[in-house]
């Protein structure tokens, strides 16, 4: 099958949706299709063999932040022209309602398509001013598909309709067969994530520290990601702050090796989050995890059934569980356990025939994606 | 004199651009409809194909058989306005036949049985998916018809009123990615 895949994010700057849509393309390639993928990246950088740039995305205020986004007449160009040379059977655009690559394709393709629907965005003002614009554009989109019930649900009460919901896929294996590394054992808590990024929670996790070492004065924690070391252990004793190990930005392979050390694993998050992905890598390399309640981690974590939970920003409770479960080598063992068999269903090889068969479907007697001619004003007036 | 006339040619050319361009987009989705309404039958067809034979195999015990074997039956030849029970009838039965996770194990022990598995499970999740793509742009298409424009300009012209597909599409709780890791 020849497969489009629009990335809405830059390929040069590391991101969820970037990764998955790297995973996704080589899990395809690797089962014989022929994949294409169109992301906005320097002229410079270099790409692997399957990306195709659409060009340099420009930094813009949107949402309350600066995002890299793709507009203007010359992406829309490169869009059409990689939508005509590649002849694709499908095309499956991350993030449609993204003013970026996701929407320019969608308005410049006709045929079967499939898009992906990553975030679960509270309602804006500026989609609700948008929707007449967005409408005729996702409305050409064969099939939805979100990567939770939380992002279908978001999905609903903003663009109405339906999507089914194919979580994100990870490589179980590669977590599972991960080396741990000794110097990262005995006793330990994992974090992954930005330090500086509040919604990941590390400031919680931080407040419960002191808790944890009073019960249990062995733990060390181990922090990977980057941002201010010094402003992260600020509120922290002296004492503790030797505790505390900074890793730094990890490699794929030291995340693996760190979540396979590891004694728990620890996601403090706030919100934000609309899948989890880490929390299903932390169960495939067989750690076991005590996250906060948010939608997306219950729904990961099987409903808190292979995985523990604790409430949103509540350091007590967190260091009461930590502690509970340090203490407690045969639930540990359970979790693992438990963890390692339900994350079954997030590998690629469930996940990639998930979304095949949504591909399989909508091409199904169609006839192959091709630029819409329609959209030109010239071309409606038949000039 | 002149000016108005320029005006209201102006007016006319771009309402006409507006109604072809919704037309256009009438089109296109009834077309999306009709193509998932294919998918969605292809694969009610292809369950009550899978269960059928999974029904005559002879694996499952003779009640089960029977009781599989006639829902199948009924689903397959089952009329239009007939259709969605039929198939929420299938659905029900099939939740009943593999209500335990024992009945699939000894399916899959059978010769051949691993396929049959494999093929059922492929349709019951394929099912509601088809179902979901099918209603969504069902109620893209009604959502565009009733707005004024469309109404009053008959730019439907006689393409039926589109009608969602509605049905018990629950699969088996075994036969799901998240029931099978259990």
């Amino acid at each position: 099958m020849r497969i489009g895949i629009v990335c809405p994010y830059s390929w040069d700057v590391p991101g969820g949706v970037q990764f998955h849509i790297r995973d996704l393309a080589e899990h395809l390639i690797g089962l014989g299709h022929r994949v294409s993928v169109l992301a906005p990246a320097d002229d410079d950088t270099p790409l692997p063999g399957y990306v195709v740039s659409a060009g340099r995305a420009v930094p813009v205020p949107y949402n309350g932040s600066v995002a890299r986004l793709n507009f203007g007449f010359l992406s829309a160009a490169r869009v059409r022209r990689w939508l005509h040379d590649g002849a694709f059977d499908v095309i499956h655009i991350h993030e449609p309602a993204s003013p970026s690559l996701g929407l320019l394709s969608c308005w410049a393709a006709q045929g079967p398509i499939v898009a992906t629907f990553h975030t679960s965005n509270p309602r804006s003002r500026a989609m609700i001013a948008a929707y007449p614009i967005l409408q005729p554009a996702l409305e050409k989109i064969s099939a939805r598909i979100a990567v939770s019930e939380y992002a279908r649900r978001t999905l609903v009460e903003h663009l109405g309709g339906d999507a089914v919901v194919i979580p994100n896929g990870v490589d179980v294996d590669f977590f599972a067969k991960a080396e741990p590394k000794p110097q990262w054992q005995g006793e330990t808590i994992g974090f992954i994530g930005r330090i500086d990024e509040p919604r990941k929670g590390l400031p919680t996790l931080m407040r419960a520290l002191p808790k944890i070492l009073a019960a249990r004065p062995e733990t060390r924690l181990l922090v990977a990601g980057r941002g201010d070391e010094e402003e992260a252990v600020d509120g922290l004793p002296e004492s503790m702050r030797e505790r505390v190990e900074f890793l730094g930005m990890v490699s794929d392979e030291d995340k693996a090796r760190m979540l396979r050390s590891v004694d728990l694993y620890v996601a403090p998050n706030t919100g934000g989050e609309s899948f989890g992905i880490i929390l299903v890598e932390a169960m495939s390399a067989g750690a076991p995890v005590l996250a906060s309640d948010l939608d997306a981690f219950r729904q990961v974590l099987d409903g808190g059934a292979a995985g523990e939970l604790f409430p949103v920003e509540d350091a007590e409770a967190l260091a009461t569980s930590a502690v509970r479960l340090l203490g407690d080598r045969e639930r540990l063992a359970e979790l693992r356990e438990l963890g390692s068999r339900h994350v079954r269903r997030f590998d690629w090889s469930t996940v990639g025939a998930e979304i095949l068969s949504v591909y399989e479907m909508v091409t199904d007697g169609a006839a192959s994606v091709a630029p819409d001619e329609r959209t030109g004003l010239r071309a409606r007036l038949r000039l | 004199m002149t000016f108005t006339l320029i005006w209201i040619a102006a007016a006319l050319v771009l309402l006409g651009i507006y109604l072809s361009w919704t037309a256009g987009r009438l089109d296109r989705l009834h077309a999306r409809i009709d193509a998932a309404r294919a998918a969605l039958d292809a694969q009610l067809l292809r369950r009550a194909s899978v269960a059928q034979e999974l029904a005559t195999s002879g694996i499952l015990d003779p009640a089960a058989s029977i009781v599989l074997y006639q829902t199948a039956h009924a689903a397959r030849q089952a009329e239009d306005e007939q259709r969605e029970v039929a198939e929420s009838d299938l659905s029900q039965t099939l939740r009943a036949v593999f209500a335990e996770p024992d009945t699939v194990q000894a399916v899959r022990e059978a010769p051949g049985g691993p396929e049959a598995v494999g093929e059922l499970t492929a349709a019951v999740r394929r099912t509601p998916m088809a179902r979901r793509f099918h209603n969504d742009a069902v109620r893209a298409a009604r959502a565009l018809r009733r707005q004024r424009a469309v109404r009053w300009f008959r730019l439907a012209g006689h393409a039926p009123f589109p009608l969602a597909f509605e049905m018990d599409d629950e699969p088996p709780q075994a036969l799901t990615a998240d029931g099978a890791s259990r």
